[in-house]
């Protein structure tokens, strides 16, 4: 570029336009972009005339086809003779999302906890948490999917002898079977008082904070808004006279209806779940801890500050910094690790929509594109949520 | 750049292309036929311990290697679940689909796939445990049932309840294996399959005496073979292959006597083994592509007693699988 300012005054040497870097450098990543969408083109367009000429039925028409199969598991309504392979689907994604959504939560509280107890001073409870990581996080997850789920079958009593708490709650080897809230009128106020807590307790919050720069001191904030969202509601539901009707599980001649029921491949699948990712999960923690400098802790101590809010204050907002990246990674694992339902029977999106949907309709090019689309989707929604969340919570210099 | 591209589309194509026509010339040329069967379901489609399958399903492929390698032990068997049966047919993976598959339309019609005949008349059962004390079918309203994921059976079963009335709750699994612990370890009241398989799989259950198969059969399964849509010779070939083991039962022409009677004057044997005529090669085949089928794998009738009659661990009465000369339905048509 420069050479052509050595010698002033002379007109600048003409390069061709072929030779100019910028010029070249769009051309080559146009021509792959090029390439790749033909490739693209070329083998969807090539999947689809092959389809049509091996008489294999194509488009997303089944969508709106009756399903005619039962799922067991079920969050929104659904019957077999209605329902269409649309409304399966979206059966089978709501199962995936509750044991996805629900194994995160119990993943993390365990993960935390170990991960915890690994670093803790007490001999045994380190030496157990270490023992629990080795163990569980060695093992492959089918495997102990199997186990849990064969473990819950064979421990839990047979239908007819099931342990049952006063007629109302029953646990057996069909399931965990409680009684079924639904709300009467009046029920209403306990909603208001909940909103108003809620309300309430976010003002106080703010109120504490700055209460807090003012002036340094320090509000109860936990138990106050703790006290606020569920002691209102609380009040109400007793001022109204508890306008709620608990319909009990019956125990007809086979099985127990009515009620809320918990599935057997549904607590295997979760209590799975969590075990496995919470090993990994305590590992990720405990590196994140002991990446804070021992210097903060010392630090802290020096000012004064005891053990518990040290932990809270200095060591786990820096140490989040370090745990957040790789605890993401854990939380997609989680959600694609979901799939191994098949294996034990669990409802979820691949067993109802890959499983059946594609086996009744032969559609495969098109429920594993949509599926694939789905897991794709969820994972990225995890993956975005995780890094807004870590960007909050990267170090802000002042 | 431009080139690069080409050669890639066009090899795009080519991988594309293989998988149609000519079947017959693609096996002989890879000198193994591959078979698509059960793996799992004894009667129909199982390996032993020393990897021999054995089955009514298995001897149809082994009697298509028969006509035309004149060797039963020149397949590949291919265990598929019967999710992904239909699948690995229609890439190719397999030449034929033997895996006790039940003829509907709409599989016939939407998958590219096409039916070559029925080599099993089934029907849908329940198996479930006698201390139930339930004698009919009609008796489960409300039970939990295991079910295997991808059949007709999930439907068939929705379908029975749904027409009586009746409630149930059905528990789904990809294998029949799990579906069968699972009903085996008390998971649910009743596991419906067909009658044939129930059979089978009563065999694996910790206490075989416990339970009993209802004597309602809620469903017709024709069990058949499948084949890709668009090869005429290869479809002939599969289809013939069962009339043939039909036709020679029909005949009295059994593996022990078939060289006997390769011998006689009758002309619908003649015709039938090959010493009058060639209908053989006009299939692509040999002549004598009778006499190995039977030689070598037997006809349909021994076929039957040897993998799930009575000369098998599942005693399975013929039933509608008589020939239709003897009270049953399977009817062949004639050689000529």
């Amino acid at each position: 570029m420069s050479t052509t300012d050595l010698t002033r005054g002379d007109p600048p040497a003409r390069v061709p336009f072929y030779n100019n870097p910028k010029v070249r450098s769009l051309a080559y990543q146009f021509a792959l972009c090029v390439v790749i969408v033909l490739l693209v083109w070329g083998a969807a367009s090539n999947a689809i005339d092959h389809l049509r000429r091996a008489h294999i039925a194509s488009g997303f028409g089944f969508w709106n086809t009756t399903a005619g199969f039962d799922i067991s598991q079920t969050l929104i309504s659904y019957s077999a003779q209605a329902s269409t392979y649309g409304r399966a689907f979206w059966v089978g994604l709501l199962n995936t999302l509750l044991v996805a959504g629900l194994g995160i939560v119990f993943a993390t509280i365990i993960g935390f906890v170990v991960g915890l107890s690994r670093l803790s001073k007490n001999w045994l409870l380190a030496k157990v948490a270490g023992g629990y990581v080795e163990t569980i996080r060695n093992l492959p997850l089918l495997l102990q999917l199997l186990f849990w789920y064969n473990a819950v079958l064979k421990a839990l009593p047979e239908i007819r002898d099931s342990l049952t708490i006063g007629g109302a709650v029953y646990l057996n080897n069909r399931g965990l079977f409680l009684p079924k809230p639904s709300a009467l009128s009046g029920f209403g106020w306990v909603e208001i008082a909940f909103f108003v807590g809620l309300v309430l307790s976010i003002v106080f919050t703010i109120w504490a904070r700055r209460r807090q720069e003012r002036s340094g001191a320090q509000t109860p904030v936990l138990w106050v808004t703790l006290g606020l969202v569920v002691g209102l509601p609380v009040i109400a539901l007793l001022a109204t006279g508890v306008p709620v009707l608990f319909e009990s599980p019956q125990a007809g001649r086979f099985n127990i209806s009515g009620g809320i029921e918990v599935l057997p491949e549904f607590a295997a699948l979760l209590f799975g779940l969590s075990i496995y990712t919470a090993a990994f999960i305590a590992e990720v923690v405990r590196a994140g801890i002991t990446s804070v400098s021992r210097g903060q802790v010392e630090a802290a101590y020096s000012l004064g500050l005891r053990p518990r809010p040290t932990l809270r204050l200095i060591v786990v907002p820096q140490a989040m910094r370090v745990i957040i990246p790789p605890l993401t990674n854990q939380y997609l694992n989680l959600v694609k690790n979901s799939t191994l339902a098949v294996a034990i029977g669990y409802p979820d999106l691949v067993q109802v929509f890959t499983g059946t949907v594609l086996n009744q309709t032969g559609q495969a090019v098109e429920v594993v594109a949509i599926t694939m689309l789905v897991y794709l989707t969820i994972s990225l929604a995890t993956s975005v949520a995780m890094n807004v969340y870590n960007s909050r919570m990267t170090l802000v210099e002042r | 750049m431009k080139k690069i591209a080409a050669l890639l589309a066009l090899a795009v194509l080519v991988v594309a292309q293989s998988a149609s026509a000519q079947t017959l010339k693609t096996v002989k040329d890879r000198g193994i036929l591959n078979c698509g069967s059960n793996g799992t379901l004894a009667g129909f489609g199982l390996p032993d311990a020393q990897g021999n399958w054995t089955g009514l399903d298995v001897d149809l492929c082994r009697a298509i290697a028969a006509a035309i390698f004149n060797d039963p032990k020149k397949v590949k068997f291919v265990p598929l679940s019967a999710k992904d049966r239909f699948t690995a047919l229609q890439s190719g993976e397999v030449d034929v689909l033997a895996r006790n598959t039940t003829w509907t339309s709409s599989r016939d019609t939407s998958l590219g796939l096409n039916f070559t005949g029925v080599n099993y008349y089934d029907g849908q059962g329940f198996v479930v445990r006698k201390a139930l004390k339930v004698n009919s079918a009609l008796e489960l309203n409300g039970a939990s049932i295991c079910v295997q994921q991808g059949t007709t059976t999930e439907l068939n079963l929705t379908d029975y309840f749904r027409s009586h009335n009746m409630q149930m709750k059905s528990v789904t699994f990809a294998t029949a294996n799990e579906a069968v612990k699972a009903y085996d370890a008390g998971r649910c009241d009743a596991y419906t399959s067909d009658a044939s398989a129930l059979y089978a799989e009563r065999l694996r259950l910790a206490n075989a005496n416990d339970h009993i198969i209802l004597p309602e059969i809620i469903s017709k399964e024709p069990l058949g073979p499948m084949v890709r849509q668009g090869d005429d010779q290869w479809f002939d070939i599969v289809k013939w292959t069962l009339f043939a083991m039909l036709n020679a039962e029909e005949l009295n022409v059994t593996s022990k006597n078939v060289d006997e009677a390769a011998k006689s004057d009758n002309p619908e044997i003649k015709r039938l083994l090959g010493t009058e005529g060639n209908f053989g090669e006009q299939l692509g085949l040999t002549k004598d592509w009778v006499v190995r089928i039977v030689k070598l794998v037997g006809n349909y009738g021994e076929s039957f007693e040897r993998n799930v009659g009575q000369g098998s661990p599942l005693k399975i009465d013929r039933g509608l699988n008589r020939l239709w000369n003897k009270g049953g339905i399977q009817y062949a048509p004639p050689v000529r």
